[in-house]
C-alpha cells in the first residue's frame, strides 16, 4: 500500500522551502490551518498578511504586492476564491500580475461540509481568463513540485488542492514534473484515459480493470489543465482513438471541456466525460461523494465501454 | 408565536446544547464552538418572539430567521428540533449521506431553514431582501439575522448595512455573536475590528450591547429590536465560543473539531446529563 496523502500539505510544504525566495509573500483569509499556509506564518509570521475573512480584498493586496515585485501566494477554499473571480479577472488576470492564487477543498470529494463548500466549477472559471495558468495535481510530491515553479512562471496562477488524503505517485519521480505537461502513468492503445486530481487515482483503478477485459488504456495525469498539453493530446488522439475524461468537477468547462475543445478541432475522435453532471453536491463521505456523483473507477470503466463503441 | 419563561428557555439552550455535543461527536466533525455560544440568543428568539409554523414551514408571514453563520448549524437544528420542524431523530442525520441536517444550514433540505448559507458575509443582504418583500406586500413580518464576529470582516457585510440603513429597514434585526474567535484564531490576531458598536451606530443603526449568555438581557434586547422601527437595529453580543463546556470555552480549536468520546462524556457531565 503507498503512502497517503492529502495534496494541500504539498502547498503548505513547498511554501515553507520557497522561503528561501525573499520575494515571496503568503495572503491568507482565516482559513490557514485548512490550506496549509499556516506553517509559512508560524514561520514567517513578517512576511504572512492576514486579510482576516476578505477574499475580495486579498486577491487585490496580491495584485498590489506583484505589481512591486513581490511574489505572492493567496489561499482560501477553492470556492471562496470565486467570490473575488473578477478581483482576479480585472485586477490580476487582465495586468498579468503574477499572483499565485491557491483553492483548497476542491470538488465533491471535500465531503461533509456539504454543497456550499464543494466547488465543482472552479477550473472551468479560471481556464476562461486570458494569462492564467490552471493547475490541479492529484498528490502531494507533485503539488509540492509544481507550487515551486510557480514563482518562475511570473504568470497568474490559480491551483486547486484537495482536502483529503489519496496515495502519493510520484515518490522518486520529480523530474517527470513540469507545468504543462501531462504525465502518462500506464500505457495502452485502446484508449486514453486523461485524468486530473482525486480522479487520477480512480482511472488508474479502471485501467486495472479493463486490462483484465483485455482493454488497454494510457492513464494521464493532466495536472495542468491551462496551458493545456497540447502535443500530448494530439499522441493519444493519433495512438489511441478514443478519449475518457476524468475529473472532480462539472461536466461543463473543466478538463472535460478544455480537452474537447482542442479535439473537435484538431483530430475529432469519441469523448466520453467523467464529472458532475451539471448537479451540486451534498453532505457525505468523501468516497460516498464520488460514488453519488458517479466518479468512481467502475463509472470511468462504463465510459471507456461507451467510447469504445462510438469508435470507428 | 410561544412564549416561554426564562427558565425554559434557559432549560432549552441547556437541551440543545447537550444536542450539538452529540451532534459533532457522533460524526467526528462539525461546528461546536459557534454553535454553543450563538445558542441561548437562538433559544430566546424561536421561544419568545418569532412568528412561525412548523407544521407549514412556508407559511407566507413567518418572521425569517437567517442563520448567516452557516457553520454553526448544530445549534440551529437543536432549536428546529426543539420546535417542532424536524424530529430529533433528524439530528443523527448530522452531516450523513442523505440527511436533513446538511454540514450547512440548507432551505432545499431542511424545513425552516429559509437560507442556505455556509458561506460567511451573504445571510445580511439576503435578510434586507427579505425586510423589503415583507414591505412590499405590507407585511408585518421581520427578519433576523444571525453573523459571527469573524464573518464581519466580509466587505459584503458593510454593503448590506450601508443599504439597510438608507432603506430604512426598520424589520431587519441583527445579531453579531461576537465570541472573539473566528477559524484561524482569535479575532484579534486575524483582523482588529475595533470599536464594533461604533461602526454600526456611523452606519446609521440603532445599536444595544448585551451579554449574549444572560438570558433576561436577550429578551430585554429582543422586546427593545420591536420599538425600533424607523431603521435597522443591531444587537452585539458579548458571548464566549463553547459556553457551557468548559474545555471548548474560548478554545479556537473548537472551532471546527469534534469532541472525542471522553471529551463527550465530560461535556456532557458539565452540562447536567445523568451518567
Ligand atoms: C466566504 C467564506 N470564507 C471563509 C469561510 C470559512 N470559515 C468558516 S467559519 C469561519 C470563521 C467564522 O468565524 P465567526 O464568524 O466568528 O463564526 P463563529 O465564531 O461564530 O463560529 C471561516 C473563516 C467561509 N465559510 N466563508
Ligand atoms: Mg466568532
Amino acid at each position: 500500500m503507498s503512502r497517503m496523502a492529502a495534496t494541500r500539505d504539498g502547498y503548505g510544504e513547498a511554501l515553507l522551502e520557497l522561503v528561501a525566495n525573499p520575494k515571496v509573500v503568503v495572503l491568507e483569509a482565516d482559513l490557514g490551518k485548512s490550506t496549509k499556509s499556516l506553517h509559512f506564518r508560524n514561520s514567517h509570521p513578517e512576511r504572512t498578511v492576514s486579510c482576516g475573512i476578505g477574499e475580495q480584498n486579498m486577491l487585490l493586496i496580491g495584485a498590489g504586492l506583484a505589481s512591486s515585485g513581490f511574489i505572492p501566494f493567496a489561499s482560501t477554499f477553492a470556492i471562496f476564491t470565486e467570490r473575488a473571480f473578477e478581483q482576479m479577472r480585472n485586477g490580476i488576470a487582465r495586468p498579468d500580475l503574477a499572483v499565485h492564487l491557491c483553492g483548497s477543498h476542491g470538488g465533491t470529494h471535500t465531503g461533509t461540509d456539504g454543497s456550499s463548500a464543494q466547488s465543482i466549477e472552479d477550473l472551468a472559471i479560471y481556464r476562461t481568463l486570458p494569462n492564467v495558468v490552471v493547475i490541479h495535481p492529484c498528490d502531494d510530491i507533485s503539488t509540492k513540485e509544481l507550487t515551486m515553479q510557480l514563482p518562475n512562471l511570473n504568470k497568474p496562477s490559480y491551483m486547486r488542492t484537495a482536502r483529503n488524503k489519496t496515495p502519493v505517485l510520484y515518490e522518486d519521480r520529480l523530474s517527470e514534473i513540469k507545468i504543462g505537461k501531462g504525465i502518462e502513468l500506464t500505457s495502452g492503445d485502446d484508449v486514453a484515459i486523461i485524468a486530473c486530481g482525486v480522479l487520477v487515482h480512480e482511472s488508474i483503478r479502471a485501467a486495472e480493470i479493463l486490462e483484465e477485459n483485455g482493454i488497454n488504456a494510457t492513464v494521464v495525469d493532466m495536472h495542468t489543465i491551462k496551458p493545456l498539453d497540447k502535443a500530448l493530446i494530439d499522441k493519444l488522439s493519433t495512438k489511441c482513438g478514443a478519449i475518457v475524461t476524468a475529473e472532480d468537477h462539472s461536466v461543463i468547462g473543466g478538463l472535460g471541456g478544455a480537452v474537447s475543445e482542442y479535439v473537435v478541432s484538431s483530430n475529432p475522435i469519441p469523448i466520453e466525460k467523467i464529472g458532475v453532471n451539471d448537479r451540486f453536491g451534498e453532505s457525505a463521505e468523501a468516497d460516498e461523494m464520488l460514488e453519488i456523483m458517479g466518479l468512481k473507477s467502475n463509472n470511468i470503466v462504463d465510459a471507456v465501454h461507451r467510447v469504445l463503441s462510438r469508435k470507428s | 408565536m410561544v412564549s416561554k419563561t426564562v427558565s425554559e428557555l434557559e432549560e432549552m439552550a441547556r437541551r440543545c446544547r447537550v444536542e450539538i455535543c452529540k451532534m459533532t461527536h457522533r460524526i467526528q466533525a462539525g461546528h461546536p464552538g459557534g454553535s454553543l455560544s450563538e445558542i441561548d440568543i437562538l433559544c430566546g428568539l424561536y421561544g419568545r418572539r418569532l412568528r412561525y409554523r412548523p407544521e407549514e414551514p412556508d407559511w407566507n408571514d413567518r418572521d425569517r430567521f437567517i442563520l448567516s453563520k452557516g457553520h454553526a448549524s448544530p445549534g440551529m437544528y437543536a432549536v428546529l428540533a426543539e420546535v417542532g420542524f424536524i424530529s430529533h431523530d433528524d439530528l443523527k442525520s448530522y452531516r450523513v449521506k442523505g440527511g436533513v441536517c446538511q454540514g450547512h444550514v440548507d432551505s432545499k433540505w431542511c424545513p425552516g431553514v429559509d437560507f442556505s448559507a455556509g458561506s460567511l458575509g451573504m445571510g445580511l443582504s439576503f435578510g434586507l431582501g427579505c425586510a423589503i418583500a415583507a414591505r412590499l406586500e405590507g407585511s408585518s413580518r421581520n427578519a433576523y439575522v444571525m453573523v459571527g464576529d469573524g464573518e464581519i470582516q466580509e466587505g459584503s457585510i458593510w454593503e448590506a448595512a450601508m443599504a439597510a440603513a438608507h432603506h430604512e429597514l426598520g424589520n431587519l434585526k441583527l445579531f453579531i455573536d461576537c465570541n472573539g474567535i473566528q477559524n484561524d484564531d482569535f479575532c484579534d490576531a486575524q483582523m482588529r475590528m475595533f470599536d464594533i458598536p461604533a461602526k454600526w451606530r456611523a452606519f446609521g443603526w440603532s445599536v444595544r450591547v448585551i451579554d449574549g449568555h444572560d438570558m433576561n438581557e436577550i429578551i430585554q434586547a429582543i422586546e427593545w429590536m420591536d420599538t425600533v422601527q424607523d431603521k435597522p437595529c443591531v444587537v452585539i453580543a458579548n458571548t464566549v465560543k463553547g459556553k457551557g463546556v468548559s474545555f471548548m470555552e474560548n478554545n479556537p480549536a473548537f472551532h471546527g473539531a469534534a469532541p472525542n468520546d471522553a471529551q463527550l462524556r465530560q461535556a456532557l457531565i458539565e452540562l447536567g446529563v445523568e451518567q
